[in-house]
């Protein structure tokens, strides 16, 4: 059971690490045909990441150790983060190990990393990403704290495992609380991902750019592992959504018909959200860097409500 | 108050007025005014759902024509007329400067929670929902209120007072199961006719000042001739 279940939570991580290109494809086509282009197909980042692992790694000669450390860091720290947040199955081995405070710690570190790495080499635009990436981030996460409290308080547990189980036992109950905690995390993740109204993911070209900026200097390997890096990290949000506000279809156990239903239920819901993500980005244009704190401002403000009300009409009254 | 003990309606009426709330807040961070009328419209539209619902859970019919008739004039009818009205004075496109962004809306969610611990000590009522959706529209009218205060722009606080009204509306619908109809359709008449008059206003105000920024009201100037 034991063994079976710290196997199964391996080949959890495993698919996750795998298929957040898929993910990641499947928006960047989906988005394509909404704006009457062909688009790549859906092996597209398999490819791009196989052609860079097999090119030479380029490093600037002022670069120091930290600047080649960083891509195994932010990859490593990534999938760490991926073996917390429940995929097919619930109550797996290793999201006892850490609690969703862990989770923000390691998208923290791999972030931290992330912007040291750009300021590494010294040029400007690395500098400028790197300060706009921490501008960003320290905005996001209270809000993301704040979000992810409402639910805990709920379920009286910060376990990611516990939450949804919870959710799943109680239910389909209309909770204000989750509402506005739903809409202040979307937000968050849309800024942390550097999706389309905050960051655009598809340039490297604007003057405005905070991730690509950061990884302007890198090639090779190095290059490849930020951006699957970076990948994981969507799926990461898009999935932490799913699963804890919609878990309905998630393994609780771990029979195979439960498990196959788990994962069919994830990929019918990450191709909605996927759809929905791309509809969202092709309706809505860039803002300007100086509203970005105001963008963060409101997801602050959606998550304090949403603990509000939770506070008040679930705990207080 | 366990939530999982409620009906689906109450809880459906419940997340309709936090949605509520939260247009209450999206008009307070709105700097553009025609979006600003589309939320109003949104809002109109919501607490007319919120009181088909409390008309189909508490099974008080009168309650559908007061539904129907909020949809119709805070969706439809007054959002359209201050539509026009923007078009009309050439201001569809005018994007105002909000003074402090964020302090005004961390200001707004101190209102929440004032009008939360008001309404905490109200006992006597037979549904649990009902406080909170007390408070829920006790803090619609204080934001709308805020709004009116903050700013500067005479259309934007006219969204602010309507705004207001569909708290007050709010309140009587989940406290009361609504007014009698003669007395609902009288105020939604008024609303109208406020409404009109605005307009009216608007038009005296854009002669006079040439602007409706409200602030140069404040300024007496007889021939207008420093006017800097």
């Amino acid at each position: 059971m034991n063994l079976s279940g710290w196997l199964l939570a391996l080949i959890q991580t495993t698919l996750f690490v795998a298929a957040a290109p898929l993910f990641a494809a499947w928006v960047k086509a989906l988005k394509s045909r909404l704006q009457n282009r062909r688009g790549p197909s859906l092996l597209q980042p398999y490819r791009d990441l196989h052609k860079l692992f097999h090119k030479e790694v380029m490093v600037a000669h002022t670069a120091s150790p930290v600047f080649r450390a960083a891509p195994y860091i932010v990859f490593s720290a990534a999938i760490l983060a991926a073996m917390v947040v429940p995929l097919v199955a619930a109550r797996l081995p290793t999201a006892a190990i850490a609690d969703v405070i862990v989770l923000v710690g390691f998208l923290a570190l791999g972030r931290f990393f992330l912007a040291l790495a750009g300021m590494d080499v010294g040029t400007s635009f690395g500098g400028m990403g790197a300060s706009r990436e921490m501008t960003v981030s320290s905005l996001a996460e209270p809000a993301t704290l704040m979000a992810i409290f409402t639910l805990t308080m709920t379920a009286h547990s910060t376990n990611l495992s516990t939450v949804i189980a919870h959710n799943l036992e109680t239910g389909l109950i209309l909770r204000p609380s989750f509402l506005f905690a739903f809409m202040g995390l979307t937000l968050v993740a849309l800024a942390e991902t550097g999706r389309i109204p905050v960051d655009n993911p598809a340039t490297h070209l604007e003057l405005t750019m905070i991730h690509e900026a950061m990884i302007l200097e890198y090639s090779g390997r190095h290059l490849a592992l930020m951006e699957w890096a970076a990948q994981i990290k969507l799926m990461l949000y898009a999935v932490l959504i799913l699963n804890i506000f919609l878990p309905w279809g998630i393994a609780a156990d771990f029979a195979p018909g439960s498990l196959l239903l788990g994962l069919f239920a994830i990929t019918a819901k990450l191709v909605i959200l996927g759809a929905a993500l791309a509809l969202a980005e092709t309706g809505l244009a860039k803002m300007r860097l100086f509203r970005v704190p105001q963008f963060l401002n409101l997801a602050f403000l959606l998550a304090l409500l949403g603990m509000l009300s939770q506070v008040i009409l679930e705990v207080g009254a | 108050m366990n939530l999982a003990q409620l009906s689906l309606g109450e809880q459906g009426t419940l997340m309709l007025s936090a949605l509520v709330l939260l247009t209450s807040f999206a008009l307070l961070a709105q700097a553009r005014l025609v979006a600003c009328i589309h939320v109003f419209a949104w809002q109109g539209a919501l607490v007319g759902l919120v009181t088909a619902l409390v008309a189909l859970t508490a099974d008080t019919p009168h309650l559908y024509i007061s539904a129907a008739l909020t949809l119709a004039l805070k969706a439809l009818l007054i959002p359209w007329m201050l539509h026009r009205l923007v078009r009309r004075l050439n201001m569809h496109r005018h994007v105002e400067t909000l003074m402090q962004p964020t302090v005004v809306l961390l200001f707004g969610a101190a209102l929440v929670i004032f009008s939360y611990v008001v309404v905490l000590p109200v006992e006597r009522i037979e549904l649990a929902a009902t406080r909170n959706i007390l408070a829920i529209s006790l803090a619609v009218v204080l934001v709308g209120l805020l709004m009116m205060v903050v700013r500067r722009q005479a259309v934007t606080q006219v969204i602010g007072f309507m705004s207001l009204e569909n708290g007050l509306f709010l309140a009587a619908v989940a406290a009361t199961r609504g007014m009698p109809l003669v007395v609902e359709l009288g105020v939604a008449f008024d609303v109208l006719v406020a409404a009109v008059l605005f307009g009216v206003f608007f038009f005296q105000i854009s002669e006079s000042i040439e602007s409706l920024n409200v602030d140069r009201l404040n300024r007496l100037s007889e021939t207008g001739e420093d006017d800097s």
